[in-house]
């Protein structure tokens, strides 16, 4: 495989509030220098601050990554725990875990992963109970 | 309609965004939820809320909004205030509740942000 283009790690605290959110911040700015349309540059930024979001209120940590190829964007998201044990509801909108604390950020309302699916060309999260979670989302550049 | 004709049908305080008045606006939209926003706005819009914390700020910044309206007298802190300024945002108190602050909007002739195709109608806007 041939390395990125552009490729970027940002490391997620669990329960950083203060924070959450500047990793997505930080690829939307990247993606404005890179010349990426508005559109897109809105679409990936989104699933990026749900991702990150989601890694701050449930993970206990991980690292979530941008890279950029000449024909689509690759965002992905690995924590390490603890899972998620029912994929189906988690993906369903208004289904939430989310604490009250979360839910004070404006979070928390079950919108999480089906606006990243949304929002991405093509979608895949893979979890197990008691281990991590990954998700893949896919922005084709045409 | 522009974000002065706002300021003025709310009797809004402007905090900060006082040389960026006479943008044109054309839609809002009014949630407490951020991943609603997210989910829903496709347009550089108003956004009228009840929260306070940094989190409307980067949801504004992640979808580039023009201007945020905080409902019921509430006052962001000053760290926020900054961060606004450097974002180049306008920021307006109204003395209203966020059901009287949309209504006296959508009187003034301002509509709800569009959804985007597909997305459920429980909107935010």
């Amino acid at each position: 495989m041939s390395a990125s283009a552009l490729d970027k790690h940002y490391p997620i605290q669990h329960g950083d509030y203060t924070r959450a959110g500047e990793a997505s911040a930080d690829i939307k700015r990247t993606l404005r220098q890179l010349g990426v349309s508005a559109d897109m540059m809105r679409r990936v930024s989104v699933a990026a601050y749900e991702a990150e979001m989601n890694m701050v209120i449930h993970s206990l940590g991980g690292e979530m990554c941008l890279q950029v190829e000449a024909d689509h964007i690759r965002l992905t998201t690995q924590d390490v725990g603890p899972g998620i044990a029912d994929i189906d509801s988690a993906m369903r909108e208004g289904f939430s875990t989310a604490n009250e604390e979360a839910q004070s950020m404006g979070f928390g309302a079950g919108m999480g992963l089906p606006n990243i699916k949304r929002n991405a060309d093509a979608f895949d999260i893979q979890s197990q109970p008691g281990q991590g979670t990954r998700i893949e989302a896919v922005f084709y550049l045409s | 309609m522009t974000i002065r004709d706002l300021a003025d049908k709310l009797g809004s305080r402007v905090l900060i965004g006082h040389d960026r008045l006479d943008q044109p606006v054309y839609s809002a939209c009014c949630s407490d939820l951020m991943s609603d926003v997210l989910a829903f706005v496709t347009e550089k819009t108003v956004l009228l809320t009840g929260l306070t914390n940094m989190h409307v700020l980067r949801t504004a910044e992640i979808l580039d909004l023009k201007c945020l309206i905080f409902a019921r007298g509430k006052m962001p802190g000053q760290e926020m205030l900054e961060r606004a300024e450097e974002m180049g945002l306008v920021v307006l108190c109204s003395p209203h509740t966020m059901f009287t602050s949309a209504g006296l909007l959508y009187e003034a002739g301002l509509r709800g942000a569009l959804m985007p195709s597909g997305a459920a109608q429980q909107s935010a806007s």
